[in-house]
């Protein structure tokens, strides 16, 4: 690795820095924050926000932003458990593609109002968030889908696991990783995001296809919040029109934001956005055993995202730039 | 003479309209398989916007385009790489946070969106052309932090990675140091044995004459002439980038001319211009002439404040003054009415009225609250002066026309009582009768005792209304020429950077 590269590397052993020190300081006070078992609680806090950054990574690196992934994980989530309370004779399985797909749309959805109107996503997505939000309540008449609807093996996905007692919900969060680095870095598609995030204005003068790009960022980031919808359903055992992904949004750009993700576009990684999500659940892990209220939680993700900025910008002051798709 | 020479682009006809305005008209040009090629012209010849219509940014409005022969359609920048034809802006466009190496391929390669991106190949390419190059960037770091040299650079290895025969290259010299300069020189000319054509757009001539094989000369959007380059002298280049014919406009009033009220000396500013000294007097209009990048926006902008000079020292009224910031400046009674209307002087969502009145806040609201009857008093006595013409004082400005935007602009500084007016190009992009009012208005207000500092790159605005004409060059003042000596031509030959002129 050569002298710049290492320097990049540096953004994202930062994040690492930060990990290591919270979890040490949290463990002088609470020495079983030390623990494998702790680490599990850490890791079963995260997959669905894992699913979600990765998705917000793509959509922020394009320079847009999508505020609706909440919204799209509840309507998809809604729509799989009326499935299942609809046609309960059904094949569990099924439910995935169901989901992936409905989140697609609402993400197509968002993606034609940006590119053929012209509108800013901030807009288009603080407005498809209201929409779609009220939409999961008029198709389930305002009421929640219970546990008993929820097939028992979409259930247990979040508790059996195949290999080394990881259950399968983790799997699947650091395999969509996974695949999300391939893209971002490995495909003519992920390196057009990049580009076009980067300098929107040179993208079309060099073949970009900019309105492609763009839909197919949208429909991603809808399907991926589609499978963290019936994730949810597996991990929880119900779907409430109110509260199933209310607030992810927030989460979600938390963890990609202190994941070293410009909000200016162009910048961002799959490992930082990884590292992001960590500390994030990090920090909810480490709450309650601290004896910090849950209902504090927010005021302090809140504070963990500002800080995060502040960094990045002092960072970025010095003159140290992030390269895009990462060295690690 | 050219029979033997086979031919690479044959441009039949082009002209060029925007919006109505005919910037390029019936324009043939041919040029030749391995020439540099250079076009000269004063600023707003047509120059930049030929080379634009050739690499497919913009499209002619008529004529035609043919490569080795064969007619062709450039639609697009991205036709354009397909042909063969790059164009390196002086600012090069490029995506910041991608590779160097990401930079040079990119638009290269085809493909569906899952394609895989081949990496080894594309670093090991683009490592290859630097090479052909011989200069030495880490093809993995960010484009973001390279020098524009540099930057230049990937641009031209893109255009090798494209595999272009014709590369135009937009005055890239500007920005460029005289060492860079004689590398990018030495690889224009390697590049022209490999049998590529360059076309070659520059201020200046010294460097057109070490480059270029022959040398077309554009003047009010038209081709005048082509010329090999050892057939052609620097005065009769000159004279015919000028040649100009217009109405000439006599200034109506005469001023009385008082005492200095600004005096520069010795003004430097690193990279920008350097050791200007000069004075302006009540009633006096002194025109800054030069071609764009000489330097003279950077003096007003540091007398103004907005980017303070590093050494030298201002005058205002006999009084030593330090102007660190434009509120020092307009304290001082100073008004500066920049180039860049767009961007520097409207408030564009705001109202006529908002516009006018935003530089004398503390005269509309004297006690921290905007009274609206001395708002409207003042947007009324403004329109009433300046025969500014709207529908009503609330309309939002870009309603107007330019014309009547910059005069609102000019209004809203006079509103501050200047004793001092810069005035940047305040005729660019205003229709021929508006103008006249301008010059009118001009001539008015240094009769009112103001002294006028007018840069402009129209020669007969400078002609006509100006008491003496500075000219700057490569950032330095290389002429003063009082009214009754300034002629066109003695103004364009201190303005054109040649070999003993400039450093």
């Amino acid at each position: 690795m050569n002298v710049l590269g290492s320097i990049f590397f540096r953004r994202e052993s930062g994040i690492l820095v930060m990990i290591i020190l919270f979890c040490l300081a949290v463990g002088l006070y609470k020495p079983q924050f030390l623990t494998l078992s702790s680490l599990r609680i850490i890791l079963l806090l995260t997959p669905l926000i894992m699913i979600g950054a990765m998705a917000q990574m793509l959509v922020l690196v394009a320079r847009h932003v999508d505020l609706s992934i909440g919204s799209m994980l509840g309507f998809s989530a809604m729509v799989v458990g009326l499935m299942y309370r609809e046609f309960p004779e059904i094949w569990w399985m099924v439910g995935f593609p169901v989901a992936i797909l409905t989140g697609a749309t609402l993400g197509l959805f968002n993606g034609l109002l940006v590119t053929i109107f012209k509108l800013p996503s901030i807009i288009v997505t603080l407005g498809t968030l209201s929409l779609y939000r009220g939409l999961t309540f008029i198709i389930s008449d305002a009421r929640q889908i219970n546990r008993s609807v929820i097939p028992t093996e979409l259930k247990v996905m979040s508790r059996t696991s195949p290999v080394f007692d990881i259950p399968w919900i983790i799997l699947i969060a650091f395999g969509i990783a996974v695949m999300a680095y391939f893209v971002a870095r490995h495909t003519q598609f992920g390196r057009q995001i990049y580009a076009l995030g980067s300098n929107p204005k040179a993208a079309p003068l060099r073949g970009i296809d900019v309105t492609k790009v763009t839909l197919v960022v949208f429909a991603l980031a809808g399907a991926l919040s589609g499978l963290a919808g019936i994730l949810y359903a597996s991990r929880w055992g119900f779907v409430n029109p109110s509260n199933t992904g209310a607030g992810f949004e927030f989460q979600v750009i938390a963890a990609v934001v202190i994941g070293g993700v410009s909000i200016n576009g162009g910048v961002g990684t799959v490992m930082g956005t990884v590292l992001g999500v960590l500390l994030l659940g990090c920090v909810s892990a480490a709450l309650p055993l601290l004896g910090i209220p849950g209902s504090t939680q927010n005021a302090i993700f809140g504070a963990v995202i500002l800080v995060a900025l502040l960094i990045d910008r002092t960072v970025r002051h010095r003159g140290v730039a992030s390269v895009s798709g990462g060295a690690a | 003479m050219i029979a033997d020479v086979p031919m690479l682009i044959e441009a039949r006809g082009i002209s060029k309209q925007f919006g109505g305005v005919e910037v390029l008209s019936d324009v043939d040009l041919d040029l030749h398989v391995g020439e540099i090629h250079a076009l000269l012209g004063e600023n707003g010849a047509g120059k930049s916007t030929f080379a634009k219509i050739l690499a497919g940014v913009h499209r002619p409005t008529r004529g035609t385009l043919s490569m080795n022969g064969d007619p062709v359609d450039v639609p697009s920048p991205i036709a354009a790489q397909k042909l063969g034809i790059a164009l390196i802006h002086q600012e090069p466009v490029s995506f910041p946070d991608l590779s160097v190496a990401e930079n040079i391929v990119m638009g290269r390669q085809g493909g569906g969106l899952l394609t895989r991106v081949p990496w080894t190949e594309i670093i090991a390419d683009a490592r290859r052309y630097m090479d052909m190059l011989g200069v030495s960037i880490d093809v993995n770091r960010p484009m973001r932090g390279l020098s524009i040299a540099n930057q230049q650079m990937v641009e031209i290895a893109r255009s090798l990675a494209s595999n272009s025969r014709l590369i135009i290259m937009d005055e890239p010299t500007a920005p460029l140091t005289p060492r860079e300069v004689e590398t990018l020189f030495s690889i224009a000319r390697r590049l022209r044995e490999e049998g590529r054509t360059i076309v070659f757009i520059s201020h200046r001539l010294e460097e057109v004459r070490m480059l270029c094989d022959r040398l077309t000369i554009f003047r009010d959007g038209a081709h005048i002439a082509t010329h090999a380059i050892e057939n052609i002298s620097d005065e009769e280049i000159i004279r015919l980038m000028i040649g100009r014919t217009l109405k000439k406009y006599r200034r109506k009033h005469t001023a009385v001319i008082g005492e200095k009220t600004l005096e520069v000396s010795n003004l430097s500013l690193l990279g920008a211009f350097e050791d200007i000294s000069f004075s302006v007097r009540r009633g006096e209009i002194i025109g800054l002439a030069g071609l764009v990048g000489a330097g003279r926006t950077d003096v007003a902008r540091a007398i103004f404040g907005v980017a303070p000079a590093t050494s030298g020292s201002i005058r205002v009224g006999g009084i030593e003054a330090r102007i660190n910031r434009p509120t020092d400046a307009i304290e001082l009674g100073i008004a500066f009415v920049p180039e860049d209307r767009a961007g520097d002087g409207i408030f564009a969502t705001l109202s006529v009225e908002h516009n006018l009145t935003a530089a004398i806040p503390h005269k509309i609201a004297p006690n921290g609250v905007i009274r609206r009857e001395l708002e409207r008093g003042f947007s009324n006595k403004s329109v009433g002066d300046l025969s500014i013409r709207l529908a009503s004082l609330g309309q939002p400005i870009v309603e107007l026309s330019g014309g009547n935007q910059q005069k609102t602009i000019l209004a809203r500084w006079l509103l501050t009582e200047p004793e001092i007016l810069i005035l940047d190009e305040p005729t660019r992009g205003i229709d021929i009768g508006v103008k006249a009012e301008f010059y009118d208005m001009i001539g008015g207000l240094a009769k009112a005792g103001r002294a006028i500092l007018l840069i402009s790159s129209e020669l007969p605005e400078l002609l006509s209304l100006c008491d003496q004409i500075l000219v700057m060059s490569e950032g330095r003042l290389t002429a003063k020429i009082q009214r009754e000596d300034a002629t066109q031509e003695n103004i364009m030959l201190a303005a054109v950077p040649r070999k003993g002129l400039a450093a």
